[in-house]
């Protein structure tokens, strides 16, 4: 990266490319790659998880019936069965649901990147403070978690959603008040079982300012842990973002929501049945991809796990 | 021992208080005026503003915390504008139902779970191992609702094996109520029929419910299970030439069971949050259905109790597999 110019800024060391000076980082990747490779579970959800982030990227250049996302009527073709036309069929106005199907990857995945983000950047601050600060910080933290852990997310979420008022939004916010204790409880433990660490001590005794402990020892110790548990709420925020949707309080028609979709769907089952099962099945793929990945980084971040 | 329960329960109650500030909050706090959410989408102005004084709304919010607190412990958990009862009344009265579907769900998630989780450890990486792993990754990943509607789909619509929706047929009228929980009053009343009617109601719902739990089920008392066959105490059992079902079914799985007990009792409040969808996919009359017909409806009271309903019970539901905990582990229970 910076090879034009490594004797100006430090002249005293030898010149080392990039890959030289992160030799040691690269091989610990290839290491991993290599594990990550080997086991078929985990490969299976990341060839998953990549496709379905390539659809969500392409969608709009390659569905079909690209009108037919944004709420389009053509009643002449509504309720058809899955054909060489409409793959997946089509809905009551007539949608083409591969193309409704295909335009909310990119929905989910945005929902499921903030939900998920939101709750890293605010569970994880709050788990490194309760972990390394202790006493009557971690008390109060780690308490209101307590509470926040005792009840199902979805439930907190339907109540938060019912004090806002119905819609994809506050669906969205009320999940992220919701999915952030998870990474609390998680960083915390990790933090205080890192803080008496012989390297956290050494650097403490180096004279190394709490800040460059928390930032340069601590945090990128928790990570792998983060990484996988993030890996798996991917997945999890797109089943708890349907689900509202399903029971009607989240994304409202004509949004293409795969949850939303599936309860109006629901009303045209048995004879009209690829209406409710496509969107469920790409929910299915989507949550199975990221959870076999979650799995599949767990193992090789944690070998002990391996195989259970 | 009794130190420890004491300790648990103290920390019972002070989790409750945080979870009513956390309700207090939601209801008070949000952008919305809690006095019109109480009133209901339809209301007038001058009846928001007589419910405002009614419930204090207007004096500060410490005040307003402690007269919420006064009325839950006197059981007021505010007015269904929807069913027009009070909100506890409704709550007595779906929560059987629930209550009893989540039991049944559990008992099917555990029945087949232990054996299923035991059984992929014996024969790890058999192709029995692979076809249980398939059901507990897909257990989770699974939306619940869209399960149920499949399986309504398959084996009630298609084949007709099974009812498709409600808690009894129109042709059996609810037994007497003693727990109110069908399976069981039917039982007390001698009535078979109403009892296999029951029965084939709370199956689909029950069945898929069941997954999450199930799936985790398996994949803890699995993981434990290999982790119990490797012991020595495993190896001098077999050397001693104890058949191997005692050897796997009572020596290792003893020593399993804790950590599933613990998985359990979490799986059993997520089941709760689960039921939400599930009672709605299937028309059952529980605290689930009746907070999602009160969100769409914007019915704020119910959905606040539902809320603080499943909150209770899933944090006694943590307390007693706590107690469960050490009372079967000799160590704990020694130390306690």
């Amino acid at each position: 990266m910076n090879t034009a110019l490594p004797e100006l800024s430090d002249p005293g060391r030898p010149s080392e490319s990039w890959r030289e000076r992160h030799a040691s980082s690269i091989r610990q990747m290839r290491l991993y790659w290599h594990t990550y490779r080997r086991n078929a579970s985990a490969m299976v959800g990341l060839v998953l998880v990549v496709i379905f982030l390539l659809l969500s990227l392409i969608s709009p250049w390659i569905v079909p019936y690209p009108a037919d996302a944004t709420g389009a009527v053509h009643m002449a073709d509504k309720l058809l069965p899955p054909s060489a036309a409409h793959w997946f069929g089509t809905d009551e106005v007539g949608n083409d649901i591969l193309t409704r199907l295909l335009i909310g990857t990119r929905l989910s995945l945005e929902i499921a990147v903030i939900i998920t983000g939101v709750a890293t950047i605010v569970g994880v601050p709050l788990g490194i403070l309760a972990g390394f600060r202790g006493g009557w910080t971690r008390e109060i933290i780690m308490r209101v978690t307590d509470v926040f852990l005792s009840v199902p997310a979805l439930v907190l979420a339907i109540a938060i959603v019912a004090a806002l008022g119905i819609g994809i939004v506050n669906a969205i916010i009320a999940l992220s008040l919701v999915w952030w204790p998870g990474y609390v409880r998680l960083v915390e433990s990790k933090t205080l079982s890192l803080k008496g660490e012989a390297y956290v001590e050494a650097a403490r005794l180096a004279g190394a300012s709490t800040a460059r402990i928390l930032f340069s020892h601590i945090l990128p110790n928790c990570l792998s842990p983060i990484l996988v548990k993030a890996s798996m709420d991917m997945g999890m925020a797109i089943l708890a973002a349907a689900s509202l949707g399903f029971i009607g309080l989240g994304a409202q028609p004509p949004t293409p929501e795969w949850g939303a979709m599936i309860s109006i769907g629901r009303n045209y089952l048995p004879t009209w049945w690829w209406y409710a099962t496509f969107p469920g099945l790409a929910i299915y793929l989507t949550v199975l991809g990221f959870n076999l990945m979650g799995d599949g980084l767990r193992d090789v971040f944690d070998p002990k796990s391996r195989g259970r | 021992m009794a130190l420890y329960i004491g300790k648990r329960m103290a920390f019972l109650i002070v989790m409750l208080v945080g979870l009513l500030i956390v309700t207090f909050l939601i209801s008070h706090v949000a952008p919305g005026d809690p006095a019109s959410l109480a009133a209901g989408p339809d209301a007038p102005p001058e009846m928001v503003e007589q419910i405002r004084h009614e419930y204090g709304l207007d004096k500060p919010l410490p005040v307003q915390f402690v007269l919420y607190l006064e009325g839950i412990l006197h059981g007021q958990l505010g007015q269904s504008v929807r069913t027009g009862h009070p909100v506890t009344e409704d709550l007595a009265e779906f929560f059987p139902a629930t209550f009893e579907l989540v039991t049944v769900s559990m008992l099917i998630a555990i029945l087949l779970g232990i054996p299923l989780g035991m059984l992929s450890a014996v024969k790890q990486n058999h192709w029995f191992d692979h076809a249980t792993r398939i059901v507990s990754v897909s257990g989770v990943a699974v939306p619940m609702f869209w399960l149920g509607l499949m399986l309504q789909l398959a084996l009630a619509l298609d084949l007709g094996w099974l009812p498709l929706s409600g808690r009894l047929g129109i042709m059996s009228a609810p037994p007497d109520p003693v727990t109110h929980l069908y399976l069981i009053d039917s039982l007390l009343a001698g009535q078979w029929d109403v009892f296999r009617d029951a029965l084939s109601h709370i199956i689909l719902p029950a069945v898929t419910l069941c997954f999450p739990a199930l799936a985790s089920i398996i994949r803890v008392n699995r993981a434990e299970m290999i982790e119990a066959l490797g012991q020595d105490y495993i190896v001098n059992a077999r050397a001693q030439g104890i058949g191997p079902f005692r050897t796997v079914a009572v020596y290792a799985l003893k020593n399993a069971f804790l950590p599933t007990l613990a998985m359990i009792g979490l799986r059993y409040g997520w089941m709760l949050g689960g039921t939400i969808l599930v009672e709605s996919v299937f028309d059952w009359p529980g605290i689930g259905l009746y907070a999602t017909q009160s969100a769409i409806a914007q019915d704020f009271q119910p959905i606040m109790g539902v809320t603080l309903l499943i909150g209770a019970n899933f944090m006694i539901a943590n307390l007693l597999v706590d107690l469960a905990y050490i009372w079967l582990d000799p160590r704990t229970r020694e130390a306690a």
